[in-house]
């Protein structure tokens, strides 16, 4: 019982943490059509340029300042590139996107080397805030929660009540009736993109210390958040959000519960042969839950596609 | 005997908009049936639905007796119905020749084909290369088709229509955005090719209609209010009422 | 767009089957002379590396290129290929079924052809960035398992064989690298030819109406879909051959031939070819092993540059290397090829000093920033200097500066000599 609570909220912050990622990537997709490859390369840069601000001016402006760098080199990105390939198609616009996360990948590499760096969370917040059965559960979290929270919170607040919101949800569905009402829809697309990219950034500053700031980071996230929009349903922003939380939680679950495959199947009534070592299926006796957590975000992606091929949350077609 | 095209209670409604609300239509085989309507009536939706580009919310579509329902595009085509597009549904990369080849390939019987080269075929040659000179378009055989004028582009898509050697024939305004020569040019070409077949289209131009239709639909909110041969059209003062009054005072 | 104005000139039947199968006759020839021009091991393993990348990449580009779908996971079909290739090895090895080596590859391809049939049957569907998201996913999916199933992937360490296990085949054994090379080498040929002859199929013609416009193949009487899967199925195939040749040259197949880096490299290779040319991944293959190569025996910034080279030719080029030579057509056409070349020669040097200048500035940049603190001794162009005296910084950054103004400049030269190369000169027919 007291296992699953920790387990809920570590899940929680995983979810919500994909979720910062998959709320800009979606607000991307949806207005411009592009699936931003490079969308994970951003949390990386955050969590670099964090890294970086705060050895000289601390872990409070290093949260303040990296996002609005990496948002404003986001905006560079979809101005002076994007933009360039787009009236190739989408197909193109995929493999710049595709391109462009290699090439930030080996700038990471080029400028703080290919080992991790030390980026650790704030000494602030650097205790254990209260403790679950015997399980600590450090400030940081809690910090974590709160921003994700805020964030969404603010999102949301911004696209329902003002009027820039009002103007970014009709261009979601008809950019070009807003378009032909005056807005600038080049402009917005760029600040969008900045946007998304700068929340990326903000994702990436808070994890880095958690789950560790080495170049590898951004490929190790960015096929999950694309499999996490894909499950909420391309576009929406609930579904990313539902679709998040699911997989936050389901790879930390699977992380902890370490049920074997031979349980189960000795449950069902199949029995293990008695030569293992060249039964060619072998490997199902071995395979543990934990093993399997980190395909299973894949294997629901692959299931949803072909069941439900518009998103798990979404109801009706397109 | 059996028309070719039959239509019975057909509808189509987003939410609590009807756009189609219930066209009964019959059309025999071998005629040219033109479609009518003011802006709006949902001449285009009417077409998308008899060709299954969209699923109606009731009704029937019977093609020489066979009924049309759940039957994807590629399907209906190979029935022997075919379409056009109002605007230029063509494959732009393409030369000219090869836009009409791949038209013919299904018909020809190459289907799924991986085993045939498609330039030993003499015979597919030559038909594309008839279709071609029949659609005036010889001397832009080998150029790519998003690089032609627009009438040629419109000529092209008929010719992707008709190649596969439908029997049911439909155009979706085939006239328009032309100046007068072009309509010409094409009224002549729409002629030449729909002999001893079907044509069903949708036009504007009150010209190409009643110079070419052997009989009218009037298409009007959705619904049918009348049809018959051009002259009953033209003396119809329902119809005169709903459209054709309005059209003539445009035109004053 | 491939080539597809048919070859009607006047010559018959018989003139025209030899003229196109000249370029054939050519590569066989060039296949056959190649080792005796390069016999050193080290080059005919790396042209076995390239041997079976031109495989890999054409039969990407049947999806990418002449299909329009783009796939962020092909690499498990050429993994799982070779996978199955290193164990129907080691059966043939351990049982002595009596199946001679060069028919290996064929083992690969049925692999990946199966694979593909069963991709396919969902997420052929659609095209465009949905058919790329699932490719992504089922492309991750198919790495991680390949890493929990260690019986039949071999996990972290791979699956390994040996080739020279059953018997010679006309006295050859396949124990030297030549007679690999010769195997691989044949295996090419067929299969850029049947790739070829692919694209003239109604299939082949087809997988292009789809690309450009599904719906009005659908409407003349093709399921888009179907297309698509037939498409995908083929390359599937290919893709398994590819890994067959793989397993057959290494003897050992990996769970990182499968990662989404190698995927990744393919879409590299492809786009960088010229997607839009059947050549062009033939060119994009070629180009890449020898690039990687020679730079990764010069520097360890390698993946850098291919990077940024990806990204320009992404942005400025799309069409490929193949496209930049296609570009040359016209002119060729008109006889006028000739007078590119001294404003070609001429922009070449500032061109070539500005890259390298910019490089150099990268190295230097590279050195400061990770040797050892106190190294300070760097060796770039065959010169050694200090990476901290601002004298280097200076003349470098000098240097580059005046090649990029010097390229700038003869810009419009470049233009009016590109302009006058293709139009049709006064007077002149």
């Amino acid at each position: 019982m007291d296992l699953l609570l920790v387990n809920l909220i570590d899940g929680l912050v995983t979810g919500l943490l994909l979720f910062m990622l998959s709320a800009g990537l979606t607000l991307i997709f949806s207005m411009m059509g592009v699936l931003n490859f490079a969308h994970a390369s951003f949390y990386m840069l955050g969590a670099y340029f964090g890294y970086q601000i705060s050895l000289y001016m601390g872990f409070w402006m290093a949260l303040v300042c990296a996002p609005v760098i990496v948002g404003f080199l986001g905006a560079v990105v979809e101005r002076y590139g994007l933009r360039r390939v787009h009236q190739h198609g989408h197909v193109a616009e995929l493999i710049f996107t595709f391109g462009l996360a290699l090439l930030i990948e080996e700038a990471v590499q080029f400028f703080w080397g290919k080992s991790q760096v030390p980026f650790m969370p704030p000494q602030a917040l650097d205790f254990a805030l209260f403790s679950i059965a015997g399980n600590a559960v450090p400030a940081y979290k809690v910090f974590m929660i709160f921003v994700a929270i805020a964030i969404f919170a603010g999102l949301l607040f911004v696209l329902t009540k003002t009027r820039i919101g009002m103007i970014i949800q009709a261009a979601l569905s008809f950019p070009r009736t807003v378009e032909a009402l005056g807005h600038n829809v080049p402009l917005i697309f760029m600040c969008v993109f900045g946007v998304g990219t700068a929340l990326a950034a903000v994702a990436g500053v808070i994890a880095g210390p958690v789950l560790g700031t080495f170049p590898g980071m951004a490929f190790a996230l960015g096929s999950i958040v694309f499999v996490t929009i894909v499950v909420g349903g391309l576009g929406s922003l609930s579904g990313a959000l539902y679709a998040s939380l699911l997989i936050g939680w389901i790879t930390t679950f699977a992380a902890s519960y370490d049920v074997g495959l031979a349980d189960i199947l000795n449950a069902i009534g199949v029995d293990q042969p008695l030569d293992m070592r060249n039964s060619p299926w072998r490997d199902f006796w071995s395979i543990t839950l934990s093993q399997v957590g980190p395909i299973l975000p894949y294997l629901l992606m692959v299931l949803t596609l072909i069941f439900r091929p518009h998103g798990l949350f979404r109801k009706g077609g397109l | 005997m059996t028309h070719a095209l039959d239509i019975s209670g057909l509808k189509k409604s987003y939410g609590k908009a009807e756009i189609i609300r219930g066209v009964d239509l019959h059309i025999t085989k071998g005629e040219r049936h033109a479609i009518i309507g003011p802006n709006g009536a949902g001449k285009s939706t009417l077409f998308n639905l008899i060709t299954r580009r969209m699923a109606p919310s009731a009704g029937k579509v019977h093609l020489h007796g066979q009924d049309l329902n759940g039957l994807v595009p590629c399907k209906i085509n190979r029935m022997g119905l075919s379409r056009s597009f109002q605007i230029s549904n063509i494959f732009p990369r393409m030369s000219v020749f090869e836009n009409i080849r791949c038209a013919l390939l299904w018909s020809m019987g190459f289907r799924y084909s991986f085993w045939s080269l498609v330039d030993r075929s003499k015979p597919l040659t030559e038909a594309a290369d008839a279709i071609i000179e029949q659609i005036n378009l010889t001397s832009r055989r080998n150029i790519p088709a998003g690089v032609l004028s627009y009438a040629e582009q419109r000529a092209l898509e008929i010719g992707l229509t008709i190649a596969g050697g439908a029997d049911v024939v439909m155009l979706d305004e085939p006239t328009a955005g032309m100046s007068n020569t072009e309509t010409d040019y094409i009224v002549e070409l729409i002629r030449k090719v729909t002999v001893d077949k079907t044509l069903v289209m949708v036009e504007h131009d009150m010209g190409v209609v009643f110079g070419l239709a052997d009989r009218i639909s009037v298409l009007v909110y959705g619904k049918i209010i009348a049809t018959g041969t051009p002259e009953e059209i033209r003396a119809n003062p329902t119809v005169q009422e709903a459209y054709l009054g309005t059209a003539i005072k445009a035109e004053q | 767009m491939t080539d597809t104005t048919p070859q009607m000139t006047d010559t018959g039947p018989m003139g025209l089957r030899l003229k196109s199968a000249m370029p054939w006759l050519c590569a066989a020839l060039l296949l056959l002379i190649l080792p005796q021009i390069f016999s050193a091991n080290a080059t005919i393993t790396l042209m076995n590396q390239m041997a079976i990348t031109i495989i890999f990449a054409l039969a990407y580009n049947m999806l990418l290129g002449q299909g329009g779908m783009l796939s962020f996971g092909h690499a498990v079909f050429m993994g799982l290929g070779g996978v199955f290739a290193v164990h129907v090895m080691s059966y043939v090895e351990a049982f002595g079924a009596p199946l001679p080596l060069p028919l290996l590859p064929l083992f690969g391809g049925f692999a990946g052809l199966l694979l593909a049939c069963v991709i396919g049957s969902f997420s052929t569907r659609q095209a465009g960035t949905v058919f790329a998201m699932i490719s992504l996913g089922v492309g991750e999916l198919i790495a991680a398992c390949s890493l929990i199933f260690v019986t039949f992937f071999g996990g972290e360490t791979g699956v390994s064989a040996d080739r020279t296990y059953g018997l010679p085949v006309f006295g050859v054994e396949f124990l030297r690298q030549s007679e690999v090379y010769y195997l691989i080498a044949a295996w090419l040929l067929l299969s850029v030819f049947l790739m070829y002859l692919y694209t003239r199929t109604p299939m082949g013609r087809m997988a292009n109406a789809v690309r450009d416009n599904p719906e009005r193949a659908e409407f003349l009487g093709y399921s888009a879909r179907w297309v698509r899967f037939y498409s995908f199925i083929f390359s599937g195939f290919f893709a398994g051959i590819a890994g067959g040749l793989f397993a057959l040259n290494y003897e050992i197949m990996t769970s990182e031939s499968m990662s989404l880096v190698q995927s990744g490299k393919i879409l590299l290779i492809t786009f960088l070819g010229g997607m839009g040319y059947f050549v062009g991944p033939i060119i994009g293959a070629i180009v890449f092993t020898l690039l990687t190569t020679v730079l990764g025996r010069y520097t360890e910034l390698s993946a850098l540059y291919v990077g940024t080279v990806f990204v320009l030719t992404v942005m400025y080029c799309p069409r490929g290397l193949a496209g930049l030579l296609m570009m040359h057509e016209p002119a060729y056409r008109l006889g006028k090829l000739r007078r590119l070349v001294a404003p070609y020669l001429k922009v070449l040097i500032p061109v070539l000093v500005a890259t390298l200048g910019c490089a150099a500035l990268f190295e230097m940049l590279f050195h400061v920033r990770h040797a050892p603190p106190g190294d300070h001794e760097m060796r770039l162009y065959w010169v050694t200097f200090d990476s901290h005296s601002p004298i280097a910084w200076g003349i470098v950054i000098g240097v580059t500066l005046l090649a990029i103004m010097t390229t700038r400049a003869l810009i419009p030269h470049i233009k009016d000599a590109w302009h006058d190369a293709n139009t049709i000169d006064k007077g002149a027919s």
